[in-house]
């Protein structure tokens, strides 16, 4: 009788998910070797500058010099070696799992794309913080306000217009400072039009936010062919925030020039980061709109004011979405063109979904796709034989691959995109 | 979440014996009433709104409200003339000059010359040719919507299938016409199809939220298309377009050059009243529409919401193709860089205004088509960039989904109405 109860140990079934990741891991180290180990040559080498030409703020490191071939072999066999133990035994974190493999992928391209040349390392890593910016901004906004239930989708046309807003009156006044006010101020103003239109006429909260990106895209198109484009000394030149280094943090090998040495939004949205956080989860305030977001009736009851946590929120978030909006311009380029966000704000949505709304996640997702942004332009410079357009669509292709590896699992708060009805 | 919706829902069902006690006439004569009102309110308030923006960013007017207190009657005057040049250039563009059609229908009475009399109808088939395109973006968004999917990659789905029928339409030689251009047509609609289904797919399985999906194929389809444009579709030359399509796959058309009226209007029609039929008339499409109303409701009586969601973006995506093909193989014969720009966002705002009803479409196609090919008039003439247009557009979209908003200006009375989209939020 002991005995049959020690051999009744539990055969768990062998489930469809192990087998369909590691058959994916395994799949991607063989297209690792073939599309990339076969490729090159033997006794080619790719070096890395990782200490930026000419910066003198930072101890300075040698460059990594890589052997290709070997490099990429030992890559193709890591992610098969990966997966044909997820295939065998599993693996308990297969988030990680399928994290380590995604690297060795993206590194053996690289080392692909850098084979017998050289690479700034560190500046493509900087690109990647900096231009993940906005795209973390609009993250923000979407956690705020769908952590309180209201999905807003209208990212695209309040980072236009903010920017627009933003570059307008930073040339009319001669101050930067001025314009990120302006454009604060015009995500507060759209963000409440979001707000009125879904919490007390009760659109349908997609509907309001594709009517306030048709709207932000017409009017900024409008208003920059009425008057931008024929004024622009006078209207759509203003320069663009000075770089601040910080002093001591700067000397870090790599991390230093890649973080400590950008300008004033990229420092405000790592701080806005870090707050969104505490507050979410560690204020009364957070609580309650975590509350509202998961069951409005029974915040309702407990006596919170759904309603006014729902502005507040939406409105903060819109503020969030007009900082996004004034980096293009006043953080970026000192200019406004058309259409300049071009779908940054959606890519926002998608890093929002992949961070489980949740801040911190929400930026480590919004890292991700700004490296993707900044590898095509790279790319497009390191000229290799891919042409530039199916580069340019890499970070829409990635955004795809994670909505539909993730969303399944990630669980949104459960009172979002519905109405709420005081009764 | 669905809970909430199909309260809410069950709540907004048309009142038939209510109707009656409402608005002026009784039944379901009351209930066309109302559902016309709200849209055409919609629209003059938009258009309201877009008289405002154009004198109010006009140089001329604002120098001249500078002078406001000194003279205001210039102002007002000078208001006045923005918005009457402005609209007035705008219904000329689209419907052509009165007294040209006159003179055109002498001329022709008098010497049989056509010249004239064509070049007075000019405005007019231009706009009827514009609308074809809207016709069926309109009508793939509503098929979207009618599945409680919201897809905003017609543009993506529209550029696709124009490149599909161009390339069959100058690649293949040597065809009849009765082979080659509904060869071409059935191109377009497949590759707008494909464009369709992969994020119905990924929604179906996945749970991936189609808003997000088509957008990024949105822009996918921009970067394939620059590539196609500059290399394997480009023609000889400089420029990134696609060589002319043959003779054999144009849609024919009405009258002599250079006006382009074409039989895609036709199709276009009858396209329509084939997806009315399909929604409306058979089983299939109930299911559709069901798993709209209620996808947990359509699961439990046994519907598979999975391949409902496929079929209504496959379904979309062939639509807005279509479309994609009846603009080159009717109007332009070649495919040129940003080809399908401005499709999306006006197939959703058509979409919304026609209340996701093929017929309701149709009409609101109409009012687009005519309102688009007036302003490119209107902005020669008046100087007033097309962008206004846009702004009309999205106004007019807020206004019909919100119409406690036109009720509470134009102080009509509560009416019942089907909701339109159902947000679902993000997951299954």
């Amino acid at each position: 009788m002991a005995t049959t109860l020690v051999q009744e140990k539990e055969k768990k079934p062998y489930s469809r998910n192990r087998l369909v990741i590691g058959l994916v891991l395994v799949g991607t180290g063989l297209l690792i070797l073939l599309l990339f180990g076969l490729n090159v040559k033997a006794g080619q080498m790719a070096s890395y500058e990782l200490t930026p030409r000419g910066d003198t703020n930072v101890i300075p490191i040698p460059r990594l010099t890589l052997p290709v071939q070997l490099s990429i072999y030992i890559l193709a066999l890591i992610a098969i070696f990966l997966g044909a133990w997820q295939l065998a035994r599993g693996i308990r974190s297969t988030g990680a799992l399928v994290g380590v493999v995604a690297f060795c992928f993206v590194a053996s391209f690289l080392i692909w794309a850098t084979a017998g040349k050289s690479m700034d390392l560190v500046g493509m890593l900087n690109t990647s913080v900096v231009r993940a910016t906005p795209i973390a901004l609009a993250a923000m906004c979407g956690v705020i306000s769908e952590r309180s239930a209201v999905i807003n989708i209208g990212l695209e046309g309040i980072m236009l217009s903010a920017a627009m807003a933003a570059v307008t009156s930073a040339t009319i006044t001669h101050n930067l400072y001025i314009g990120l006010a302006a454009a604060i101020l015009t995500g507060a103003i759209l963000g409440t039009i979001h707000a009125v239109l879904v919490i007390r006429f009760k659109v349908d909260q997609i509907v309001s936010g594709t009517a306030i990106n048709i709207i932000g895209s017409g009017a900024t198109n409008f208003l920059s062919a009425r008057f931008l484009e024929t004024n622009i000394e006078k209207l759509n030149n203003s320069g663009v925030f000075p770089n601040i280094t910080i002093p001591l943090l700067v000397k870090i090998p790599i991390l230093g020039p890649m973080l400590f040495e950008n300008n004033l939004i990229f420092y405000l949205t790592i701080i806005l980061v870090a707050v969104l956080y505490v507050v979410l989860f560690y204020t009364p305030w957070g609580l309650r709109t975590r509350a509202v977001g998961e069951h409005p009736k029974a915040a309702d009851t407990l006596g919170i004011n759904v309603y006014l946590t729902r502005y507040v929120d939406v409105i903060i978030g819109g503020m969030l979405a007009g900082i996004g909006g004034a980096y293009f311009t006043i953080g970026s380029v000192g200019r406004f063109d058309r259409l300049m966000t071009n779908g940054k704000g959606f890519i926002g949505l998608a890093a929002m979904i992949f961070g489980k709304w949740n801040p911190i996640g929400a930026y480590a997702a919004s890292l991700i796709f700004g490296f993707a942004d900044s590898l095509q332009v790279k790319m497009q410079i390191l000229n290799i034989p891919i042409p530039s357009e199916f580069l340019q669509m890499a970070p829409y292709i990635v955004t795809m691959i994670v909505l539909a590896g993730v969303v399944g699992r990630a669980h949104p708060p459960a009172a979002d995109g519905a109405v709420y009805e005081k009764q | 979440m669905d809970r909430n919706t199909t309260e809410m829902q069950a709540a907004q069902m048309p009142d038939p014996k209510n109707a009656s006690k409402r608005g002026g006439k009784g039944g379901s004569g009351g209930k066309v009433f109302q559902t016309l009102l709200i849209p055409v309110l919609s629209i003059f308030t938009g258009l309201v709104f877009g008289a405002i923006v154009i004198a109010g960013t006009d140089a001329s007017v604002i120098a001249a409200y500078g002078n406001f207190f000194r003279a205001p009657g210039t102002a007002l005057l000078d208001t006045w003339n923005t918005i009457a040049l402005a609209y007035g250039s705008l219904f000329v563009g689209a419907f052509g000059s009165p007294t040209a059609v006159v003179q055109g229908i002498q001329a022709y009475l008098a010497t049989g010359d056509q010249k004239a009399l064509l070049m007075a109808i000019y405005p007019v088939t231009e706009s009827l040719a514009a609308v074809t395109p809207y016709i069926l973006a309109g009508l793939a968004v509503a098929v979207g919507f009618k599945c409680g999917l919201f897809n905003i990659g017609a543009e993506g789905q529209f550029g696709i299938g124009a490149l599909c029928s161009a390339f069959v339409g100058y690649s293949i030689k040597g065809l009849p016409w009765f082979v080659h251009l509904p060869l071409a047509l059935l191109a377009g609609a497949a590759g707008g199809a494909i464009w369709g289904a992969i994020p119905g797919y990924l929604k179906a399985v996945t749970g991936a939220h189609e808003v997000v999906n088509t957008i990024m194929m949105n822009y996918i389809s921009f970067s394939l298309g620059d590539w196609l444009l500059n290399g394997p579709m480009k023609a000889p030359g400089y420029r990134p377009l696609t060589p002319v399509i043959q003779d054999s796959a144009m849609l024919p058309r009405f009258f002599p050059p250079p006006l382009r009226f074409n039989w895609g209007f036709v199709l276009a029609l009858v396209i329509a009243f084939l997806v009315y039929w399909f929604l409306f008339k058979t089983t299939l499409g109930m299911e559709i529409r069901a798993v709209g109303a209620n996808p947990d409701g359509a699961r439990y009586a046994g519907m598979s919401v999975v391949r409902n969601f496929v079929l209504a973006m496959t379904l979309s995506g062939a639509l807005a193709g279509l479309a994609g093909a009846t603009q080159v193989l009717g109007i332009d014969h070649w495919v040129g860089q940003n080809f399908s720009s401005g499709y999306g966002f006006d197939s959703i705002a058509i979409a919304l205004l026609g209340q996701s009803h093929p017929f309701g479409v149709v009409l609101a196609a109409g009012l687009w088509g005519f309102l688009r090919s007036g302003a490119t008039n209107m902005q020669s003439m008046a100087g007033v960039p097309l962008d206004v247009i846009s702004i009309i557009q999205g106004l007019v979209v807020i206004f019909v989904a919100a119409p406690a908003m036109i009720r509470w200006v134009y102080h009509i009375r509560l009416a019942r109405a089907e909701a339109i989209v159902l947000t679902r939020g993000w997951g299954k």
